[in-house]
């Protein structure tokens, strides 16, 4: 029996369970040093001078570092993600600093590095050190940015403009002027943070007798640091070793790189000789980890009389921060996100990306994804009102036909290639949605009913589609151990995404061995060499992919030496149960860790050309990614007094192609879709003119609790992606994407607000937030 | 702040002395000098649960208490759930089998949370279970299965 598709439990929860994995601050090596960073606090100053003289002598403390002190190990860091080729558009690149030097963009930007023999010491030389600021004016708000004479980010540069193109195809005018109806919004979409339990944290240690570095960090592509320190620091690739063991939740911006802390630790670890550690703090996270979601759109539909899309137009500003080092990736995942699941026959977008005094934005889960969903999906609420359609009936309308696939959107998306939907079927997903949140019903008996007795129903309806599982590519290797164990590793980052179990039942199918006897590694550049990291809803696909083609060559060689072994064909051999047997001569079996030890002969010779071992390792690079889609679907309640919303009912419907494990998909969707409410009703980071954090705590900053998120109910269709052996599509950020929309619809429904004369066109709505637009006020 | 005080603590019933400056955080106590890693760090500010640890039963924040005030009480961490090495206590297999952790990294707190609370109330609603579990929190999971393996576990101890 195949485990295959089966809700099975994780590999990788006991010892988790009993508190033994290992994650970033839990190494501990004999003389650890502890860094500590000074870090600005403020927006946007120069720097006149530095006086470190009492830190250097405090007792305890071995080393202090200005940028001055790096020499020419000081460099902005590297492109991440270079702009994909998008003709006549404008990129430019100012990437993060490891130490600001001349001046500071934004608060929290690491300026002085102080090591000591305990975090508390060298937390007390930071209060040793002085510096002398020369304020600046910050900037924080994005069009207030572009105005002529605004204050610079980056001196250098003519504006704050980072970034600006513009993808169009089909004729928006043509589509205008033939439009029985034209909407224009402005829709604003406000700053999150990711949050992850565990902060980043990098320990580094040198042996000089092995004359290599050991980087254990919370990374989500250990390789690309692998690679990129040893590059900076003037080693071989063999000689670093970077280790991402346990990770405590990353959502993207943990694939951000390279952090100041990430080039710094490694290169003081070496210089002194002895191992240091640095673990964020929660307060500095909220300063220093990347963050997403700001933007600005004026969007404009234009549709014939039954709702039918005939264009759409979207000029866009998006905040980058102060620093640009992840390319585009954000904002052509918004331009290419709007277009969603529908026939748009023409689509004019252009963007701004706009530096600006704060930390700097970097793909946090949806990774712009959000923001297309949420200008489509608000358009085509508010034309349906205007023409009076059903909700579900114009999404129904405009859905791309099940049989237009592959669908070429004739954009470029953020992996480089013309953005093509490789499959999708759509209308069985929102019909499935209906009937699960009960919508007829609660539209013709339910809301008028509660409407009678005073009380304030609402229901959302959001369709949305997510490109995942892009390239470049991802490898794996597969091993027989002579203990009969299977060990698979690869070059990704695992930050509980239940690798360690789904990718063990890739392996399984072809094996025929229960997955508990299966070790996956992730994140050790020594266990897998190559590889790109996990991000972008990708790892079930690519890497998923490559252990699939590793495991079926593995299952060849099992075959072909037990043929030997037996001296039968292979067609009579049955694997299964860990061992291989003749069909039909049960005792005429052969363990697996028997037979690789077999395979690799100890005297004696071997037919020229044999390889040791039963051990394949194979890649899988995508042509480009799989398009998952879904529907949720919300029944919400608005308290009259506090109007705070209580979720009464949450559907969502999904497909991600063929799944692998039911049980970790559902576990994916649940923590999305309440990463999705918090960023729709809780969190929004809220800074004042001068560009500071007026919230960088928890107990400020507040994430949805148990009480917080409600009991979804999940259901899914199954259209296996074509461009992969599995069929698989990723599922990593679909709960997270569609949330915002769907609150804005319910709120606005529930409170019965377009005929109050009010719509609902930004995100986050806390409550408060909600008053004042009840009460006009801004 | 080099003055350092000795103490001895009971940590999962064994005893463990120390010299520590008396600034030294209950947690970094833990992890650190006594190398029991289990309990994590999140917020540093007592938001989180993630350091929750029993003090005597009651479940208590590590990350706001100094290692010297600990000293006279029964402190229990996740490291002293399980009954014996390699096996998992009702409650953690509930969490596997319910796939209540992601990342794992708030799940220890989680734990010892729910250890106290289910001593208390062995048979819990949901609704009861979601208001204890709310001063923990879990950016992975949206809450559901953790629910769902505390309603597991306390209806496999009925």
């Amino acid at each position: 029996m195949t485990s295959f598709g089966r809700p099975l439990t994780r590999n990788e929860d006991p010892r988790l369970l009993r508190g033994e994995a290992l994650f970033v601050d839990d190494v501990e090596l004999p003389g650890l040093l502890h860094a500590a960073f000074l870090r600005s606090p403020h927006a946007h100053a120069r720097i006149l001078g530095i006086d470190v003289t009492a830190a250097k002598t405090r007792a305890g403390v071995l080393a202090v570092y200005t940028a001055q002190d790096l020499g020419a190990y000081w460099q902005p860091g590297p492109l991440l993600v270079p702009p994909p080729p998008i003709a006549g558009m404008e990129f430019h690149q100012r990437c993060q600093v490891p130490l600001a030097r001349d001046k500071v963009r934004h608060v929290g930007e690491p300026v002085v590095m102080v090591v000591a023999e305990s975090r508390y010491i060298a937390e007390d030389a930071l209060g040793d050190i002085t510096i002398e600021w020369e304020m600046l004016a910050a900037v924080g708000d994005l069009e207030a940015a572009l105005a002529p004479g605004s204050v610079r980010v980056h001196d250098d540069l003519a504006s704050n403009v980072a970034a600006k193109a513009r993808q169009a195809r089909g004729d928006y005018a043509a589509a205008v002027a033939k439009a029985h109806r034209v909407i224009a919004r402005r829709f604003t979409y406000d700053r999150g943070a990711s949050i992850p339990m565990e902060t980043r944290g990098v320990v580094a240690q040198w042996d000089p007798r092995a004359d290599r570095l050991t980087v254990w960090d919370t990374t989500q592509a250990p390789v690309v640091i692998r690679n990129g320190l040893a590059s900076m620091l003037g080693l071989s690739e063999r000689q670093v070793r970077v280790v991402a063991p346990n990770i405590g939740g990353g959502f993207g911006p943990k694939m951000m790189m390279f952090y100041p802390e990430e080039v710094l630790v490694p290169w003081v670890a070496i210089r002194l000789g002895r191992p240091v550690k640095w673990i964020e703090d929660r307060l500095e996270h909220f300063f220093s980890t990347t963050h997403e979601r700001s933007q600005i759109h004026d969007a404009e539909i234009a549709l014939d009389a039954q709702g039918r899309i005939l264009g759409v137009r979207d000029v866009f500003l998006h905040d980058t921060g102060a620093y640009d080092p992840y390319g585009l990736t954000v904002p052509i995942n918004s331009q290419c996100t709007l277009l969603g699941c529908y026939v748009v026959p023409a689509y004019d977008s252009t963007f701004t990306a706009v530096f600006t005094n704060r930390t700097l934005v970097t793909p946090y889960r949806g990774a712009g994804r959000q923001h297309g969903v949420f200008v489509m999906e608000r358009l085509l609420d508010i034309a349906a009102r205007e023409l009076g359609i059903d909700l579900a009936e114009i999404r129904r309308r405009n859905f791309i036909p099940a049989d237009a696939f592959p669908y070429d959107q004739n954009v470029i998306y953020q992996d480089f290639t013309r953005l093509s939907y490789d499959s999708g079927n759509y209308a069985p997903i929102l019909e499935k949605a209906l009937a699960a949140i009960g919508y007829e019903h609660f539209l013709r008996e339910e809301q008028p009913k509660a409407r009678a007795e005073g009380r304030a129903l609402g229901l959302g309806l959001v369709c949305y589609v997510e490109g995942t599982g892009i390239g470049p590519y991802e490898g794996a290797r597969v091993q027989v151990q002579s203990s009969g164990r299977i060990s698979l590793a690869t070059g990704i980052g695992s930050q509980g995404q239940g690798h360690g179990t789904t990718l063990a039942q890739v392996v399984a199918q072809q094996l025929g061995v229960d997955i508990r006897d299966i070790d996956v590694t992730t994140g050790d550049t020594d266990q897998f060499y190559w590889g790109v990291g996990t991000f972008a809803s990708r790892g079930a696909v690519v890497a998923g992919s490559a252990t699939h083609a590793a495991a079926t060559l593995v299952r060849a060689k099992i075959l072909k030496t037990a043929a030997q072994h037996f001296e039968c064909a292979e067609e009579d051999l049955v694997l299964a149960g860990g061992r291989v047997h003749i069909a039909g001569v049960e005792e005429r079996t052969i363990k697996l860790g028997a037979l690789a030890g077999l395979a690799n002969p100890m005297r004696g010779a071997v037919t020229p050309g044999t390889e040791p071992g039963l051990e394949a390792t194979s890649y899988f690079g995508p042509a480009s990614g799989a398009t998952a889609s879904g529907v949720h679907a919300m029944i919400i309640e608005i308290d009259a007094e506090t109007l705070r919303p209580t979720i009464r009912d949450y559907v969502v419907v999904h497909d991600c192609g063929v799944v692998i494990n039911p049980l970790i998909l559902a576990g994916q969707i649940h923590g999305g879709v309440a990463q999705g409410i918090g960023n729709a009703i809780f969190e929004k980071l809220a800074w004042d003119d001068q560009g500071q954090l007026l919230n960088a705590s928890l107990a400020d900053y507040l994430l949805p609790t148990a009480l917080d998120v409600p009991r979804m109910v999940l259901d899914h269709t199954v259209t296996p992606s074509p461009l992969n052996p599995l069929g698989v599509k990723g599922a990593g950020e679909a709960g997270a994407i569609p949330v915002g929309a769907l609150f804005a619809q319910a709120l606005e429904d529930a409170l019965q607000l377009p005929a109050k004369g009010i719509e609902i066109l930004e995100i986050p709505l806390s409550p408060s937030r909600l008053w004042e637009l009840l009460h006009g006020g801004d | 702040m080099s003055q350092r005080i000795a103490i001895t603590l009971d940590v999962n019933g064994t005893a463990y002395r120390r010299e520590v400056e008396p600034r030294l955080l209950l947690t970094d106590f833990l992890r650190h000098e006594i190398g029991l890693t289990g309990t994590h760090v999140g917020c540093e500010h007592g938001v989180c649960g993630a350091c929750t640890i029993l003090w005597d039963t009651a479940p208590a924040r590590a990350c706001l208490i100094f290692a010297v005030q600990a000293e006279g009480h029964a402190i229990h961490t996740v490291e002293g759930l399980a009954p014996a090495p390699g096996q998992l206590n009702p409650l953690q297999q509930a969490f596997q089998d319910t796939h209540a952790l992601q990342c794992g990294y708030c799940t220890p707190g989680i734990l010892m949370t729910m250890t106290a609370f289910l001593a208390e109330n062995p048979a819990p609603t949901e609704h009861q279970v979601r208001d204890a579990l709310s001063g923990n929190l879990c950016r992975c999971t949206g809450y559901q299965h953790i629910v769902d393996a505390v309603l597991l576990a306390a209806e496999r101890a009925r």
